[in-house]
């Protein structure tokens, strides 16, 4: 598998080919298993043939009754399907969003939290989450719709700032707005918590992500988003492989390079705070996915980006799965499982890919 | 601690207290940081002990090289050293005898609330919530203890055997686990009710909602190792009787 990785890698000028037939159908068979995965597994025993009737029983004319009590039905279907779906929303827009981001900046460490976005959702999430709560009791609504409104705002002033250095510099610009960014919202979401340490459980709760609590609520209000977006980044593929010539050349061959730059940008970060205002931040999701369908399959961003998003829903989604039931009944934090697991991973396919070259 | 020192009998002789003491409203309180402790201010009191339940770096010796004695005292993790702490604190002040009393009553209310519950209410299997994403205690932690003296079997337990009894539940778990009696000490962080946990998806299966056994507990009082662990407790005994 790893013996077409390293072909593409040290030529700057990539060969733009879409997703071949055999990536695809392993990216999608990933996928699927994933969730088989994620549906089947967990701290509550339910037996796949119970699980496979019981979603049968919901195919129209095919009446198929279900066995489930109302117990396991609950757990199935309010509980864990919707943690699954989540999951794999969440994994795929970050993963998607982290190759567009590496596309458009030319920077392998590049992530979706690159231009503020985590900085700015953590504090709005702080914020809601200390001064808001009394007002707005029991409201699903205020901390995912302040994590996303800290999470646009940040990247707006980020966007600002490294545009008034001008077009010239404006990748490299950026990503030090972004730092500048993260750094200056860490310290007011610090000072902040510090001063109501009653809450300091809740932010870091928050902080740390994860989908324990997910609800088919959370699915509906991030779908829209993490869908427009991801599209609108799969359809920007093309022109993601054309930036990556650098924006002389981009600019010569007919692109707008600033518009262009601007929509993925745009794209990428609203699913990114999409997802981040119903998860938390999960970190390495959007570097590793990436840098594994680069690794294992094809450095263009034709493959690259489709197939990042459809991996990285499948990831997140098993990360989920090793979430809940590695130290079961107890939950693990998911971003130590992406970082845990993902980290040896990301270093074995380095090494496969090297040694088969 | 400062809920300990008052009941005993030595709230005169406080001149400070954290700015993480909220009880009782009487102690003196102040802007001291309870989690990043600055020595000049303290100092600035002139107190002649200081108590601290955590030593973050060189705290207490930088404390002790200024000539003011500090006694460390952890958070109790069970009934029993809860009682040993307050009787330390007496020692220390000189209200030893107050000392006596407050674990004398506290013991003495326990025992008679316990007994108040009858004997069918003692097993049940109880869920203790200290944040909306089930974060909870086990057996080996002091509001674990209280449990135990009803005879009630924590759900959490089976979660205990890594880190230091307050592990983080899955909610499959927790619906299929099927608590008869549900402790909800994130009513004020969290804003946590009745209502907001019969709604969480799944949850109106379980027995403690259908039951309306659900303890709205004051989040301070179920996590601190003080006498309003009486109070508490009499309100868990109220809520295990009903239904």
């Amino acid at each position: 598998m790893a013996a077409t990785a390293g072909t593409a890698e040290v030529a700057p000028h990539v060969e733009a080919r879409g997703v071949s037939l055999r990536a695809g159908l392993a990216a999608v068979a990933f996928l699927l298993v994933s969730l088989a995965i994620g549906l089947a597994v967990g701290p509550v025993h339910i037996g796949i043939g119970a699980i496979i009737r019981s979603a049968l029983s919901y195919v129209p004319f095919l009446h198929v009754d279900q066995r489930l009590g109302a117990v396991d039905h609950a757990v199935l279907w309010q509980l864990r399907a919707p943690r699954v779906a989540l999951a794999a929303l969440v994994g795929g827009m970050l993963a998607v969003a982290g190759a567009s981001y590496q596309g458009v900046f030319r920077n392998p460490l590049c992530d979706p939290y690159l231009l503020g976005v985590a900085g700015g959702a953590g504090l709005g999430a702080t914020l809601a989450i200390i001064y808001a709560s009394a007002a707005a009791t029991g409201s699903t609504w205020t901390v995912p719709l302040a994590a996303f409104a800290g999470a646009i705002v940040a990247v707006v002033v980020t966007y600002a700032l490294g545009r008034s250095v001008g077009a010239t510099q404006m990748t490299g610009a950026l990503i030090l707005a972004g730092v500048t960014m993260a750094t200056f919202t860490a310290a007011v979401q610090t000072f902040v918590q510090q001063q109501h340490t009653q809450q300091l459980q809740n932010v870091y709760s928050w902080l740390l992500g994860g989908f324990s609590t997910a609800t088919w609520h959370d699915v509906v209000i991030c779908a829209p988003y993490i869908a427009v977006s991801s599209l609108v980044l799969v359809l920007h593929r093309r022109v993601l492989d054309v930036l990556s010539l650098g924006d002389d050349e981009a600019a010569s061959l007919g692109i707008d390079v600033g518009r262009a730059r601007l929509v993925i940008v745009v794209a990428a970060t609203l699913g990114t705070a999409a997802a981040v205002s119903v998860s938390g931040l999960i970190a390495f999701v959007g570097i590793i996915v990436p840098h594994t369908i680069r690794l294992l399959f094809s450095m263009s961003y034709r493959a690259v980006v489709p197939l990042s998003l459809i991996a990285g829903a499948g990831f997140l989604v098993l990360a989920d799965v090793v979430a809940r039931t590695v130290l079961s009944p107890a939950e693990l934090p998911i971003g130590v499982v992406t970082a845990f697991l993902g980290a040896p991973f990301f270093a074995l396919v380095l090494r496969t890919s090297r040694t088969a070259r | 601690m400062t809920e300990d020192l008052f009941a005993v009998g030595a709230g005169k002789q406080v001149v400070a207290v954290d700015n993480q003491s909220n009880y009782p409203a009487r102690a003196p309180h102040t802007t001291l940081s309870g989690y990043t402790p600055n020595i000049e201010a303290i100092a600035n009191y002139h107190p002649d002990l200081v108590l601290i339940s955590y030593n973050p770096g060189h705290f207490a010796t930088q404390l002790a090289a200024l000539g003011i004695k500090v006694v460390n005292i952890a958070a109790a993790n069970n009934l029993k050293q809860a009682y040993e702490e307050i009787l330390r604190i007496g020692r220390l002040t000189g209200h030893d005898r107050g000392a006596k009393a407050v674990v004398h009553s506290m013991r003495r209310h326990l025992a008679a609330i316990v007994a108040s519950v009858p004997k069918t209410r003692r097993h049940l299997r109880v869920y203790h919530e200290l944040d909306p994403t089930y974060y909870t205690a086990t057996s080996n932690t002091f509001i674990g203890s209280v449990y135990k003296l009803f005879g009630f079997r924590d759900i959490a337990d089976a979660a205990g055997g890594t880190g230091d009894g307050y592990p983080q539940l899955s909610g499959e778990y927790i619906v299929a686990k099927n608590p008869q009696i549900i402790v909800l000490a994130d009513t004020r962080c969290c804003q946590q009710t009745y209502a907001t946990v019969a709604a969480r998806p799944g949850w109106s299966t379980i027995s403690a909602v259908q039951n309306h056994r659900v303890v709205l507990a004051n989040d301070d009082v179920a996590s601190r190792w003080g006498p309003r662990i009486v109070q508490f407790a009499r309100t868990v005994a109220r809520t295990a009787k009903q239904g």
